[in-house]
């Protein structure tokens, strides 16, 4: 089928690639504009002048800055525990005849599928009576929890399809559990592992319901949550809101471009097998 | 998330030679139930302590009472609750739906490979990597009296469209689900593109051949297809559909008149706002 395309396909995709990115053009003007022009000439109109005024009121206080550093250690903390936590339980139960280890893999996958409503008020208690409410760790660790059983399906394929040849030669060389996950597994893993920390990365650091969950104090708050905070604090400056959710969506559209291939090779990974 | 489809086929996998490999070693038990007791406290305790504290009533405060069915009594009498029941079901069909179509448009337009298609593959999952809350932000700029929305149909003539998006009840939700499937399109592209790729192109010339028109080869050699996908992209959509919850709560949280309640949102409030420990948990199930 390598028929030509007809101009038509670019007269009708090229506008329609522009309008489905009107929103994120749109926002960058704003945010570029300052105060007294948008309520002069109105929120639709081009810009008469670009400052960054609206940045730097959303970065003053330094409560973004914060935020930006609590999601960052969230996120780098919970997709490196996870995944560690994910890699063991596929390594055990992909490799070793444990009982009934098909059972336990669906129902570590359902109970990840499971709404998230479901668990928000039980969860926050529990945090409460461990003492460890309103604090980063919390989040990290419902984080944890609530994406392993996807991540140790996911591996799971991967390892099972490692071939058997590899294993028995490591068994014969007297290489015990821990030394063939340690230096034979992780390391054929290492695709796997790198589409699902692009995706996860992603998941953690735009997740908003665990945080408004677990985190009460607004010096705790990633950035998503934030953002709602000072939206309500700025409810009419335009620029300043539109500078502060571009200033969010940064880091995930850096991660999106430089690991666009193990990106698209994750949102893949575990429907192509 | 991904892949409810194909659990696990036996073939190759588990090592089944040497007697050895038969006992599990005490450190492989270790591997598994360390991770295995995590995920048991954080999500399946709490999900049993939420279905028992939904049978009672609670303010988070001293003893929660025991209400027996009470609380589920209540919720069917709520019209709030059958206002956030009958959002939801619109939410699903509406947000699954036009994210399907529009997700499966464009992957078949963007199969082939060609000048461009790169960029506008880029351009359409985009949006993908921008958060939920940040994703309600934009789009409540641009549906702003005045915003680029109101001026676009102006501009085009349509001045007597322009109102308050997100403030009248008749279209607030949509306008809200309109943002959401903004963001999920460039997914199911992503999966569909992935699907066509594994299709058989001959297949596909040789009813070309037979005279069939690119309408039946679409529906008839294609979608046939494309059946695991579809399974994928069916559970991926219900899943996400249910989930809702910072979008809605970023542009709208609920209101106007709760008029965009979703079971998420509502429970949310109840659970969170108004501290009903034992109504929201119910509202949750």
């Amino acid at each position: 089928m390598r028929t030509a395309r007809s101009p038509w396909f670019h007269a009708v995709m090229i506008p329609f690639t522009l309008l489905w990115l009107a929103p994120i053009i749109f926002v960058v003007l704003v945010a570029l504009r300052d105060f007294d022009d948008i309520a002069a000439r109105g929120l639709g109109a081009l810009p008469a002048g670009l400052t960054l005024e609206g940045f730097a009121t959303a970065l003053a206080g330094g409560k973004v800055a914060t935020a930006l550093a609590n999601s960052a250690v969230v996120t780098v903390c919970a997709v490196v525990a996870s995944l560690a936590l994910a890699a063991l339980a596929a390594y055990a139960l992909s490799r070793h005849r444990i009982p009934a280890r098909r059972t336990i893999l669906l129902v570590m996958l359902a109970g990840n599928l499971l709404p998230p409503q479901i668990l928000l008020i039980p969860v926050s208690r529990i945090t409460q009576s461990l003492g460890i409410y309103d604090t980063l760790f919390a989040l990290v660790v419902v984080q944890v929890g609530f994406g392993l059983g996807f991540y140790t399906f996911v591996l799971h394929g991967f390892m099972r399809a490692l071939p058997t040849e590899v294993f028995e030669a490591a068994l014969l060389d007297g290489s015990g559990a821990g030394r063939t996950f340690w230096s034979i597994v992780l390391p054929l893993c290492r695709p796997a592992l790198a589409a699902l920390a692009a995706l996860a990365t992603t998941w953690i650091y735009n997740d908003l319901i665990w945080a408004m969950t677990v985190l009460q104090t607004d010096t705790r708050f990633p950035i998503t949550a934030a953002l709602l905070n000072l939206q309500g604090g700025y409810s009419n400056s335009w620029n300043v809101i539109a500078a502060g959710s571009l200033v969010a969506a940064v880091p995930t559209a850096i991660v999106f471009f430089v690991f666009q291939k193990q990106f698209v090779s994750g949102l893949l990974v575990g429907a192509n097998k | 998330m991904t892949a409810v489809q194909d659990a696990p086929v036996r073939t190759g996998a588990p090592p089944r030679h040497g007697r050895r490999r038969r006992r599990v070693p005490p450190l492989v038990w270790a591997f598994l139930l360390l991770p295995l007791a995590v995920e048991l406290f954080w999500v399946f305790w709490p999900a049993m302590n939420s279905f028992s504290l939904s049978f009672t009533e609670w303010n988070g405060v001293g003893a929660a009472t025991p209400v027996g069915w009470e609380n589920y009594e209540r919720m069917l009498a709520d019209p709030v609750f059958a206002t956030a029941f009958r959002n939801n079901v619109i939410w699903v069909i509406g947000f699954g739906g036009l994210s399907v179509v529009g997700g499966l448009a464009l992957a078949v337009a963007l199969n082939r490979p060609g000048r461009g298609v790169g960029i506008y593959r880029s351009a359409i999952y985009l949006p993908m990597v921008i958060s939920l809350a940040v994703t309600g932000l934009l789009w409540r700029v641009m549906y702003q009296p005045g915003g680029p929305i109101d001026s676009g149909l102006g501009a085009i003539g349509l001045g007597s469209l322009q109102q308050q998006w997100l403030a009248n009840p008749d279209t607030a939700l949509y306008a809200v689900l309109i943002a959401a499937v903004w963001r999920q399109v460039g997914y199911i592209m992503v999966l569909y593109l992935a699907g066509l790729k594994g299709c058989d192109p001959t297949l596909e010339e040789a009813a070309a051949v037979d005279g069939a028109t690119a309408w039946q080869r679409f529906w008839r050699v294609v979608m046939p297809q494309l059946r695991g996908v579809n399974t994928v992209v069916f559970a991926v959509t219900v899943i996400d559909s249910l989930r809702t919850f910072d979008i809605v709560w970023a542009m709208t949280r609920g209101g106007p008149y709760n008029t965009t309640q979703l079971l998420s949102t509502y429970m949310f409030q109840q659970g969170f706002t108004l501290v009903n420990l034992g109504y929201g948990s119910a509202l949750a199930w």
